[in-house]
């Protein structure tokens, strides 16, 4: 580390390491440096004017974005001189600038607001008419208001920079320069929304949610995004028991300031006119609304009389229901119903992985070790599209910190731009062309390997193998699909294994068996959807589902349970990289009960409240705290929002995991599997029409 | 899209002369080029300069919108620019200006129905010594009279 450097800043000496930016400095200590242009994490702009500082010996006021500190300044960030200087660009910034701050979505949040409250200039010297261009509609969900932009740049370069797709620019000069959309009048990008939420003042806004509401009369309801595995924090705004946005402006969580189309937008399947608001009971051939007591009550007996005859009962559970939820499942299947036949859609071969790695300290990578590590290989998955944060944290790295990327694909993906080393191969001959890669990879001092589905098995145990005759450090992802595929499976909802990876030294039917078998008599099935695409059940099973919408499987079902979704319940969920978080409960759905309090309810009907224990979020946690390795994790940290991962499992896991299961749906920017059927915003942009 | 064997050459050598890494610096002069022989910048030009630099098409449009002697729409086969900046102004520019606009029947950035002239009020055209000053594509008129530019104006009609 080479020495510090000592400067003053408003009569406070601080120390950083050389080529840190004055803005950066001050910051350090705690003294805000105004700026609109400058962005942390992006490349420098300096066009906004707003964060000059006093430095001694220099003749003119300096831009504090842009000069880094040298041995001896003296700096000085607010002065009489300073705040003249400031009120005039912000003059400057209100000379076509509308003051529609009343009806504004940004009014309250906004930045220029927030500035000239600060410095003044409530008064314009202009008298000439303001320049006026009527907004515009980009996309579903990105709307532009050319006269509130003040040319900051930020929103060009998160999606140049940050995104990696570039659909941003500023096109004509001087007063008539605006941002423009790549497709001339229309934007054709990931629709991420990350534009809209940097944007400093109104000009870009959401869709979604532009004129519905007034910032302070939100409460915000920090969660985790129920559609992929990245497990980001979106901060809901629900006024009225109602989700008015989805943002992560507070940077809370694993994803920091990232949100996808789907955490930022895609909430909106929640309140789809086809949700299940009460429970049903197939009559006369009919699926007929009853009450919960009625439903229940079919439920116990028929689970019940099953169960004392001895009949064979399915129980098919849910990538995206809680820890919580999957834990008591398997709890209740095995303990209450006395089967094994258990499982879940398998998305990525975590199981063997775990078991490749056994006796390896510090192997299973992080979110953020995709933004701190030297090196990330890309193993047979197109991260931009199935997993957009974990890209994004490989972009990221890329730019602040050079990592070498290699991506070992079958098709072009976004990495390729920047990538140290492409290589395209077939599905499943990855690990062939991994290993032309060797002497690079050799000479990595670091290195996290990411893999899609198509590696899975040996080819996991060849790749852990091949990772480890490197002789680095080598740290590992399994990709899945869904916010909670990984907790699905570290809760045991597989026939091979207890929670926390312990052979259950019992056979069982998979799912696919369970829905193809001539002979079952129950099939208990929660928050999945097995019978997607249509094709019917083998045999004349009993069929009780949970779920939100009458999908293909409810169809098909004697008793349907209304359930609430992600952002209707409290619980926790792993991520991909095994990061456990917490969901919260933002808002209630009419007629709706979390997957836990239905299957308490049930239990309690049953009789068999005692053997099962209690239902509620934080007891099963306890529990789980309690008896599922790699899940005793400080409850303060995870009670606050944050984030832990998972200890290894450090033991040979030695069942056959059935890796042939393995199947990811490969979802991606626009699909989220059945739910993002429910959801308007997926379906309503252009380039979710191009994927299908 | 095809161009002329010579524009092919100087897209090639313009993709070389630049360090890795900045072939977007060749976005200006390869447009500048590409306008003089497709005669104003197309939809399908910036596509094709976005391509075979490898950047979106958007930040050719930034660069396209931004300079002024770039066109989207047809100029004439003579693009006449008239400065009416400070020093030609005071020698005349204006009334230049005046002069060709309604000789010719058009105005700012508008061409004549043969296609054959188009004006174009510019800024400095840095020949302010020999102000008024005036340019016919890449060719300097200075001191340029009434006269004179009724000269050029009735030559560039008649020139195939």
């Amino acid at each position: 580390m080479a020495e510090l450097v000592s400067l003053t800043i408003d009569g406070r000496t601080v120390q950083v390491p050389p080529g840190t930016l004055v803005i950066d400095a001050a910051k350090k200590i705690g003294v805000e440096v105004p700026a609109f242009c400058y962005y942390e994490g992006l490349s420098l702009q300096a066009a906004c004017r707003m964060c000059l500082v006093e430095v001694e010996k220099m003749p003119k006021l300096m831009a504090g974005c842009t000069l880094p500190v040298a041995e001896g300044m003296v700096v000085r960030t607010e002065t009489p001189t300073i705040a003249k200087a400031r009120k005039s660009t912000l003059e400057f910034l209100l000379t076509n600038h509308p003051l529609d701050c009343p009806v504004c979505d940004k009014g309250g949040e906004c930045e220029l607001q927030d500035m000239v409250f600060r410095y003044g200039a409530g008064e314009s010297r202009y008298t000439e008419i303001k320049h006026h261009v009527d907004e515009k509609q980009w996309s579903p969900v990105v709307y532009f208001d050319a006269p509130r932009c003040i040319l900051c740049y930020r929103c060009v370069r998160i999606c140049d920079e940050g995104m990696g797709v570039g659909a941003l620019g500023v096109i004509n000069r001087g007063v008539v320069s605006e941002i423009a959309p790549n497709k001339t009048d229309h934007l054709e990008c990931d629709e991420c929304g990350m534009c809209i939420d940097i944007c400093p003042v109104g000009a870009l806004t959401s869709g979604a949610y532009r004129y519905k509401t007034r910032p302070w009369e939100m409460q915000h309801v920090g969660t985790i995004c129920t559609h992929c595995s990245n497990g980001c924090k979106t901060t809901l705004g629900v006024r009225n028991n109602e989700i008015m946005r989805g943002d992560n402006r507070d940077q809370s969580g694993v994803n920091g300031e990232f949100l996808c189309i789907k955490g930022r937008y895609a909430f909106d399947f929640y309140h789809h006119q086809e949700r299940l608001q009460s429970p049903l009971v197939r009559k006369n051939g009919k699926l007929e609304p009853v009450s919960w007591k009625e439903a229940l009550e079919a439920a116990a007996a028929r689970l019940k009389a099953a169960r004392d005859a001895g009949s064979k009962i399915g129980v098919i559970g849910s990538t995206r229901t809680s820890n919580e939820e999957n834990f008591y499942l398997q709890k209740f299947a095995r303990l209450g119903l006395g089967t094994n036949h258990i499982d879940h859609h398998r998305t990525g071969d975590v199981v063997t992985l775990l078991d490749a790695l056994s006796g390896q300290k510090d192997a299973l990578a992080t979110t953020a070790d995709l933004y701190e590590k030297p090196a990330i290989v890309v193993l047979g998955a197109d991260l931009a599209l199935e997993h957009p944060l974990l890209s994004f944290q490989i972009r990221a790295n890329f730019r602040h910190h050079q990592a070498r990327v290699y991506a070992v694909t079958e098709k072009p993906v976004r990495e390729d731009k920047y990538a140290a080393a492409a290589i395209r191969c077939d599905a499943a001959g990855e690990l062939a062309a991994l290993e032309t890669l060797r002497e690079k990879l050799a000479n990595e001092p670091e290195l996290v390997i990411v893999f899609g589905d198509t590696v899975k098995g040996d080819a996991v145990r060849k790749l852990v193998a091949f990772g480890s005759s490197l002789g680095k450090p080598v740290k590992y992802v399994a990709l899945v699909d869904y916010s909670n595929s990984r907790g699905a499976m570290d809760m045991g909802l597989v026939p091979e294994l207890l929670p926390g990876y312990r052979p259950s030294g019992q056979t069982g039917m998979s799912a696919g068996e369970m829905v193809a078998s001539g002979d079952l008599d129950m099939l208990y099935i929660v928050g999945a959807n097995p019978l997607e695409g249509g094709q019917p059940l083998g045999g004349k099973p009993f069929v009780i589902v949970h779920e939100m919408f009458l999908t293909e499987t409810a169809q098909a079902a004697d008793i349907v349970f209304p359930a609430s979704s992600a952002y209707e319940k409290n619980g926790t969920v792993t991520s991909v990289t095994g990061e456990v978080q917490q969901l919260k409960k933002a808002v209630q759905a009419m007629g709706t009960k979390p997957d836990l309090e239905i299957l308490g309810l049930l239990v309690r009907e049953m009789g068999l409240a005692a053997q099962i224990g209690p239902w509620t979020p934080d007891k099963v946690f306890q529990e789980i705290r309690e008896t599922v390795p790699g899940y005793n994790m400080p409850l303060p940290v995870i009670a606050t929002g944050g984030a832990v991962q998972t200890a290894p499992v450090n033991g040979r896991i030695e069942v056959d995991a059935r890796p042939d299961l393995v199947r990811s749906s490969r979802d991606g920017l626009f699909t989220s599997g059945t739910l993002g059927r429910y959801s308007k915003v997926l379906n309503s942009v252009v380039e979710g029409r191009h994927h299908t | 899209m095809t161009f002329s064997p010579e524009l092919e050459e100087k897209f090639a050598r313009l993709l070389t002369i630049y360090p890795e890494g900045r072939q977007r610096s060749a976005v200006v002069p390869m447009l500048m080029f590409a306008q003089d022989e497709v005669g104003h910048v197309t939809p399908e030009l910036i596509e094709e300069i976005a391509k075979r630099i490898g950047i979106p098409t958007v930040q050719i449009e930034e660069v396209v919108t931004y300079y002024s002697m770039l066109h989207q729409k047809p100029m004439g086969k003579y693009h006449v620019q008239i400065c009416t900046n400070v020093s030609c102004m005071l020698t005349g520019g204006t009334e230049l200006w005046e002069r060709a606009c309604q000789k010719l029947g058009i105005g700012h950035l508008q061409r004549t129905g043969d296609g054959q002239i188009s004006l174009e009020e510019v800024e400095c055209i840095g020949a302010c010594s020999w102000a008024p000053a005036l340019q016919v594509n890449y060719d300097f008129h200075h001191n340029v009279t009434p006269e004179k530019l009724d000269e050029i104006l009735e030559a560039c009609r008649k020139v195939n």
